[in-house]
């Protein structure tokens, strides 16, 4: 008879670590291959579609480079909090109270330079978006709440309150009757660089500076004592509840940016669907990623490439469904992968007499 | 003699990549105590937790009474005689005694009260227990609550019972009321196994001893004819001194730390800390001795600024810092450390490495902000080298460290600081004694070299021979502060259980 036992690991090397995410990676494509076989597609030649329609003209490159950047920020902005064990997933919230921000500077400024218009936008967005997350961190520090339901439920509100601006006082009257914002003016909306929206570069260096902020600086550090145990962070004599609220500024403030490149750059103006739910989608590549922000620009990547490739799909006859399916399964393996990192099992011959 | 009542033979369990038991045998015979002695980790509690059913061997096997037996489950374990009083208890605070002893053994939907007080009062008269059926668990002392852990096995009908650490939290006087209880079921035939590391218990209340070390059972003797000494070189493995030094060092002129009418009332209105008036000078070790959960963390929290305290004050150096925040002593400048009880939830960073944790109270030492990552890894590979710690290299992270090194992580990063005033709890609790007293060791430089330190101990061996002043704190309040040189363990006992000495005569 066999029995079988789980035990702790008690370390493991980083190539194994590795190698066990890579193979959790690879046997979720072939399962979810076996799942398209079994419904009649052809793995190969969907799995092929996914990369040819997400990056085999320049024009489908560049949407996939879109949703990328979008996602990016994203899932930094949640990174920072989620290092300290703020469970921020009120990016959505963010996003749109960013792109709100970033509106207000745009309408009210229409003919200020380029430059000067689109920086004014970054700041409010990055402080639209950061107030946004800091009320649930200032409603935590004052009556203890649980900030993963109050920035969930924040989003509501944000999203409600876009709604009601583009179905009520900022409908564009020029719209014949739409419910639509007005377009920003040109000079809010961000230029090109080879082609791609500049948004590229500010994600880029984003990623550069969180990366030093969490790996070199002190308040990095500070964040990621606080995350590990609180009363160590106290017992050392940090300020913790001055850290939580700039980490959650900075959180919210990233995911604020993410709403005002997509703003200016997609939507070119505000709409009440722009994040297309991708605040949800951040918290994923987010974790996928381990919250290490070089990591999330892949992840990122390979997540934009997934969802941009269901409407292809689609279109050849393959539901687009499809792509959430992988999505799925390549996050179930991933996550699972985490046990067989953890833990070892090991296979006993049960009764054995000793010698 | 005919064959051993209880016998493991060759048991082997792993975690992991550790061997926690390897090969071990032991056997008990009915009437007889046999004492496990062994330093932390050596796979003491592993044992018998495979003889009580927690856990399944990966091999070898169990026999009672000459035949082979497999547990699956404390259940099983408990079906066959063998009850085991844990560490921690496992009582119910709301349930009274008699509710926590049938608990789980009831075949009937009515309890019949009567017939179980009255089997409860059969056992109390044949194993000299004073279990009270009817008191709720939350106003028992840890002694009562022991007791009626002992009682629930018995009420069972066990006739073999395993003690882990019984006497850890216990005073000298009932300690003594447990070994009486002890001997008295051992009289009437029970095998009792007892877990310890306290040579003089071994001594006083066992027949035979197992000696294991790192997994492996190293010798089984009589008790009769051994020595501390010899025990404890077996257990550790190489000659060591159990000597405690405590070296003269130079008082400072007034007190640097200075302790006035504290007072700390909890949530429902009744003092934690009452009334405490105590001064630390520079180049003492004044140890604190109480039954645990006298007020020793709250005190050192509240000097530490971890808690706010409801009255009195608290001065460093001549100046007050009672209620200032970590951060707000920290920022004083006021040079102060203190090395909590809970190390990997307080004092260190579990998840984070070496070189994280050393800099935690000094990482903002350079301006600016950025971290100043070369003088990181340079002081940890300092105190690694100073502390003797061993480690893999500067990035291991702490938890996968061994309990003494760990806590050697902890000092190091203190003593860097050059702390004048040292609050240190259970320093030594969960080390080995080679580690222990490489911790003694290094309190008295720091005590040489003119620091005010704060012993909070257990041990009251240690705690007699390390401190210059023993202050025995019961309750909340001090009841006398004494030379250790002249007390006895059993005044302090006394003390700890709040009689002054003046009246100890009487009781």
């Amino acid at each position: 008879m066999m029995r079988i036992q789980v035990s702790k690991r008690a370390g493991m090397s980083r190539l194994a670590d590795t190698l066990i995410r890579i193979a959790a990676i690879v046997i979720s494509l072939l399962l979810a291959g076996a799942v398209m076989a079994v419904m009649g597609y052809n793995p190969l030649e969907i799995f092929s579609k996914i990369v040819t329609s997400t990056t085999s003209s320049f024009t489908r490159f560049s949407e996939t480079i879109n949703k990328t950047i979008l996602l990016t920020t994203l899932s930094l902005g949640i990174a920072v909090a989620f290092r300290m064990k703020f469970w921020n997933i009120g990016a959505e919230g963010q996003l749109y109270m960013g792109a709100f921000g970033a509106a207000l500077a745009a309408f009210g400024f229409p003919d200020l330079p380029a430059p000067l218009l689109l920086t004014l936008m970054a700041l409010f967005a990055f402080v639209f978006g950061g107030i946004w997350a800091l009320i649930p961190a200032l409603i935590k520090a004052k009556f203890s709440t649980s900030e993963t339901l109050v920035t969930l439920m924040m989003n509501y509100i944000a999203f409600s309150f876009i709604s009601y601006l583009q179905y009520g006082p900022w409908k564009d009257p020029a719209s014949l009757g739409a419910a639509k914002i007005a377009r920003f003016s040109d000079n809010a909306i961000l230029p090109k660089v080879f082609g791609i929206h500049a948004g590229w570069i500010i994600t880029l260096v984003l990623v550069v500076i969180i990366t030093i902020l969490m790996k070199h600086t002190k308040l990095g550090y500070q964040i990621d004592v606080l995350g590990e145990s609180e009363t160590t962070a106290r017992y050392a004599g940090m300020n913790t509840i001055k850290i939580m609220f700039i980490a959650v500024l900075i959180s919210g403030g990233l995911c604020g940016m993410a709403g005002f490149m997509q703003a200016s750059a997609v939507e070119k103006s505000i709409t009440d669907s722009m994040s297309g739910g991708l605040g949800f989608t951040a918290v994923i590549t987010a974790w996928l990623a381990k919250l290490k922000p070089p990591v999330i620009v892949i992840v990122s990547f390979a997540f934009s490439m997934l969802l941009q490739s269901g409407k292809s799909l689609q279109v050849m006859g393959i539901p687009s469904s499809i792509t959430e399916i992988l999505q799925g399964v390549i996050i179930f393996f991933v996550l699972a992968s985490e046990f067989f990192i953890n833990y070892k099992i090991s296979f006993h011959k049960t009764a054995k007499e000793a010698e | 003699m005919s064959e051993p009542y209880i016998m493991l033979k060759d048991i082997c369990k792993s975690f992991g990549s550790v061997k926690a038991n390897n090969n071990i045998s032991i056997d008990v015979n009915k009437g007889e105590i046999l004492a496990l002695l062994g330093e932390n980790g050596s796979g003491k509690s592993t044992l018998v937790n495979m003889l009580s059913g927690i856990y399944t061997p990966d091999s070898g096997s169990i026999y009672i009474d000459g035949k082979p037996v497999s547990f699956r489950s404390p259940k099983d374990a408990i079906s066959a005689g063998i009850g085991m009083v844990h560490q921690h208890f496992k009582l119910i605070d709301v349930f009274t005694a008699a509710e926590n002893i049938v608990m789980g053994q009831q075949k009937n939907v009515i309890t019949r009260t009567k017939k179980m007080e009255e089997k409860i009062t059969e056992l109390n008269e044949k194993y000299g227990l004073s279990i009270v059926p009817g008191k709720k668990v939350y106003d028992m002392s840890v002694s009562e609550k022991q007791s009626v852990e002992i009682m629930k096995i018995l009420y069972c009908g066990a006739d073999v019972l395993i003690l882990d650490e019984p006497t850890a939290v216990l005073t000298p006087q009932e300690i003594d009321a447990l070994f009486d209880i002890l001997r008295k079921m051992k009289s009437k035939g029970c095998s009792i196994i007892i877990i310890t590391h306290k040579m003089a218990e071994v001594l006083s209340i066992s027949d035979r001893v197992t000696v294991l070390r790192k997994g492996e059972s190293i010798a089984t003797v009589k008790t009769s004819e051994t020595t501390p000494q010899q025990l404890t070189e077996m257990m550790v493995g190489s000659a060591v001194s159990l000597e405690i030094e405590r070296p003269k060092a130079e008082l400072s002129e007034k007190p640097l730390l200075s302790v006035k009418n504290l007072l700390l009332k909890n949530s429902d209105n009744v003092p934690v800390i009452n009334n405490m008036s105590f001064d630390v000078y520079g180049g003492e070790i004044l140890g604190v001795a109480g039954i645990a959960g006298s007020g020793q963390k709250e005190l050192c929290e509240i000097i530490a600024g971890l808690q706010k305290a409801t009255g009195g004050d608290i001065t460093f150096d001549g100046s007050s810092i009672l209620g200032l925040s970590p951060h707000a002593i920290l920022k004083k400048g006021i040079s102060m450390s203190f090395i909590p009880e809970d190390r990997l939830g307080m004092g260190l960073v579990a998840g984070m490495s070496i070189t994280d944790n050393v800099i935690l109270k000094s990482y903002n030492r350079n301006p600016g902000p950025f971290l100043d990552r070369k003088f990181a890894k340079s002081l940890a590979q300092q105190i690694v080298h100073d502390f003797d710690i061993s480690t893999p290299s500067v990035n291991h992270e702490v938890k996968k460290l061994s309990g003494g090194n760990i806590q050697k992580v902890l000092l190091g990063r203190e003593i860097w600081l050059n702390p004048r005033v040292l609050i240190t709890a259970y320093p030594v609790r969960g080390l080995d004694i080679g580690a222990s007293y490489n911790i003694y060791h290094i309190l008295n430089e720091q005590k040489k070299k003119g620091v005010a330190v704060l012993f909070i101990g257990e041990d009251l061996d240690v705690l007699k021979s390390i401190s210059d002043r023993l202050m025995v704190i019961h309750n909340g309040e001090i009841v006398d502060t004494v030379d250790p040189e002249t007390v006895t363990k059993e005044d302090i006992g006394l003390m700890m259980l709040g009689h002054s000495r003046e009246e100890g005569d009487a009781v």
